[in-house]
């Protein structure tokens, strides 16, 4: 079974200063599959997962080596403005803007020149429909997106990353600040938007990502508190049969 | 071995048995006492201070008041000794003075304030000439907002005035303000910009924008009642100056008509009355306006920030 790669990281490095905060990571991520990241806090999960739409040059002092590509062009190449449209990224904490449901829809396509707006208003509906809110918000979409409930606003921010049509969503644990049931509606759109998206999903709850996952990465700290990938491969595989004794001691609950 | 191990541990339980006894009971009634004596305290200090505060606008008000009609208002002073004639003209110079200095502070503040938060911010710990000059505005910043008000007239005087040839004038006044103002609008606004949480210029620039982009689409309007509430206050803060514009706006009480003329605020108008007149109740009278103005000006920071609250809230 041989996928396509969407995402390729070879002999990849990352410093805050001279602290060593990833070490050596290197992995193919498919493309059209969701690629689950798990590990102990303090791993580098968010950290890694940082590095596709390159938010990690953001905070001063932090240093990369190493090779990430996207579709065989590296990513360091490119401008970080255009690599993040077409990387999107949902975080921890839903983070929609002050602002109406509309307008924060609307934000991303009208930041890259889109004024028409017949045009926003098919881009608001498809990405909201997209992001399973549509129904719930298509009468008050004049409403202030602070408004709604903790996983609405969470939907709302995959619909706002949706709208500026990237081809890699990165999230960084989605779930962790909703309820259960808002979790499962999280999990379930996840699977219908990997159709067209590749998805990467950082998670603390290895529950998730033996459920919602086609693809497990396991991180892990070395004995300098550097994160690196401990093992990878299929979901099935990595839950059933890990061939790491410290992947088996983890997903186990022997530590974590 | 065991049994002094067991004993000991006896001894123990049986100490914080007892020890929990005294805490229920012995010293609850003093610590009831204490509480209630301390609040007593509070509560008294806490009137003494409202109860100045009222009793000195209470004063003004009510004294001036009794001076205060429809010609105090809209007659020019007359001049001379006996302090005759109202207020028209200084209230018109104060607005002209406030409309212009804030005019030309408040672009200034905000756009250094956007700099110093939004792009300079990257520049702490680096070394170099401009993280250097961006350290030495900050420290600028800083101290400049505890200068005395006169040694910003003074400067105003010495540069405006003399070397730039303005006069005693609206011009040489408000620019001398603006200097004083500067340092408020800039740190409440970058107070007001620094509140905006990381996650929504995260959320912005992780949707592909550029960094102004997001200052201009995110940051900016969540920072505006923060921003709006600082111009307000440099409001405040020009209509309640003497010191710097006693010394640039010359102290004329006929009406402006140019920006070149000089003019006396309402002010420096008490000031004025108080000091070289024997109109001391119209000095109260002029005084009770100016209260009156910035109680309303407070007003509206309280209405404008409670409503910006709501409707960020979502209500």
């Amino acid at each position: 079974m041989q996928l396509p790669v969407k995402l390729e990281v070879r002999n990849y490095h990352l410093f805050y200063g001279n602290f060593r905060a990833l070490k050596d990571v290197t992995i193919c991520i498919p493309r059209n599959q969701i690629t689950a990241i798990i590990g102990p806090s303090g791993c580098g999960k968010s950290t890694f997962l940082r590095t596709f739409n390159r938010m990690n040059e953001l905070i001063p002092g932090v240093r990369v080596q190493g090779q990430v590509l996207m579709d065989g062009q590296d990513i360091f190449a490119m401008d970080p403005v255009e690599l993040r449209q077409r990387v999107g990224m949902v975080f921890q904490r839903p983070n929609p803007f002050p602002k109406s449901i509309y307008d924060n829809v609307a934000y991303g396509p009208r930041a890259h020149g889109i004024r028409d707006r017949r045009r926003l208003d098919e881009i608001v509906e498809r990405s909201l429909r997209d992001a399973a809110l549509w129904d719930e918000v298509k009468d008050d979409l004049n409403k202030s997106a602070l408004a709604l409930s903790g996983g609405q606003q969470q939907r709302l921010c995959i619909a706002r990353a949706l709208a500026v049509q990237p081809e890699v969503i990165l999230m960084d644990e989605p779930a962790s600040a909703l309820d259960p049931i808002a979790t499962l509606r999280i999990e379930e759109l996840i699977q219908t938007l990997k159709q067209r998206y590749t998805i990467v999903i950082v998670t603390h709850n290895m529950q998730q990502a033996a459920r919602a996952s086609d693809f497990t990465a396991f991180f892990m700290m070395d004995e300098q508190r550097a994160g690196l990938l401990v093992e990878y491969g299929p979901t099935r595989d990595l839950f059933t049969r890990p061939s790491d004794k410290r992947t088996e001691d983890y997903i186990t609950g022997r530590f974590g | 071995m065991d049994k002094s191990v067991s004993l000991s541990t006896h001894a123990h339980t049986g100490a914080l048995a007892v020890s929990v006894a005294e805490l229920g009971k012995s010293n609850l009634p003093w610590r009831r006492a204490a509480q209630k004596i301390a609040f007593a305290f509070l509560w008294l200090m806490g009137t003494l201070a409202v109860a100045a505060l009222l009793a000195v606008i209470g004063y003004v008000v009510f004294q001036g008041f009794k001076v205060i009609n429809i010609e105090f208002l809209t007659r020019p002073p007359r001049g001379g000794l006996s302090g005759e004639g109202g207020i028209s003209t200084t209230i018109v110079t104060t607005v002209y003075l406030v409309l212009l200095t804030v005019g030309i502070a408040a672009p200034l503040g905000i756009c250094a304030a956007i700099y110093l938060v939004e792009y300079a911010g990257e520049m702490q710990g680096r070394t170099g000439l401009l993280p250097r000059l961006v350290e030495v505005a900050r420290f600028g910043v800083e101290t400049l907002a505890g200068v005395p008000s006169i040694i910003f007239g003074l400067f105003g005087y010495a540069l405006f005035v003399t070397a730039m040839h303005l006069g005693f004038s609206l011009i040489s006044a408000a620019l001398a303000g603006a200097c004083l103002i500067l340092p408020v609008i800039i740190r409440a606004t970058e107070e007001a910009l620094r509140a905006v949480p990381r996650s929504y210029r995260e959320a912005s620039l992780a949707l592909g924008t550029t960094q102004w982009q997001t200052v201009w689409g995110v940051v900016l309007p969540a920072a505006l009642p923060g921003i709006i509430t600082s111009i307000i206050l440099s409001v405040g803060r020009v209509i309640s100056e003497t010191a710097v514009f006693y010394v640039t706006l010359g102290g004329s009480y006929k009406m402006p008509t140019s920006i070149f003329s000089s003019g006396r605020t309402l002010a420096l108008h008490v000031y004025y009355l108080a000091m070289d007149t024997r109109a001391f109740d119209k000095a109260m009278g002029t005084g009770a306006i100016l209260i009156v103005a910035i109680v309303l000006i407070n007003l509206t920071i309280n209405y404008l920030s409670h409503r910006v609250r709501a409707k960020l809230g979502g209500k």
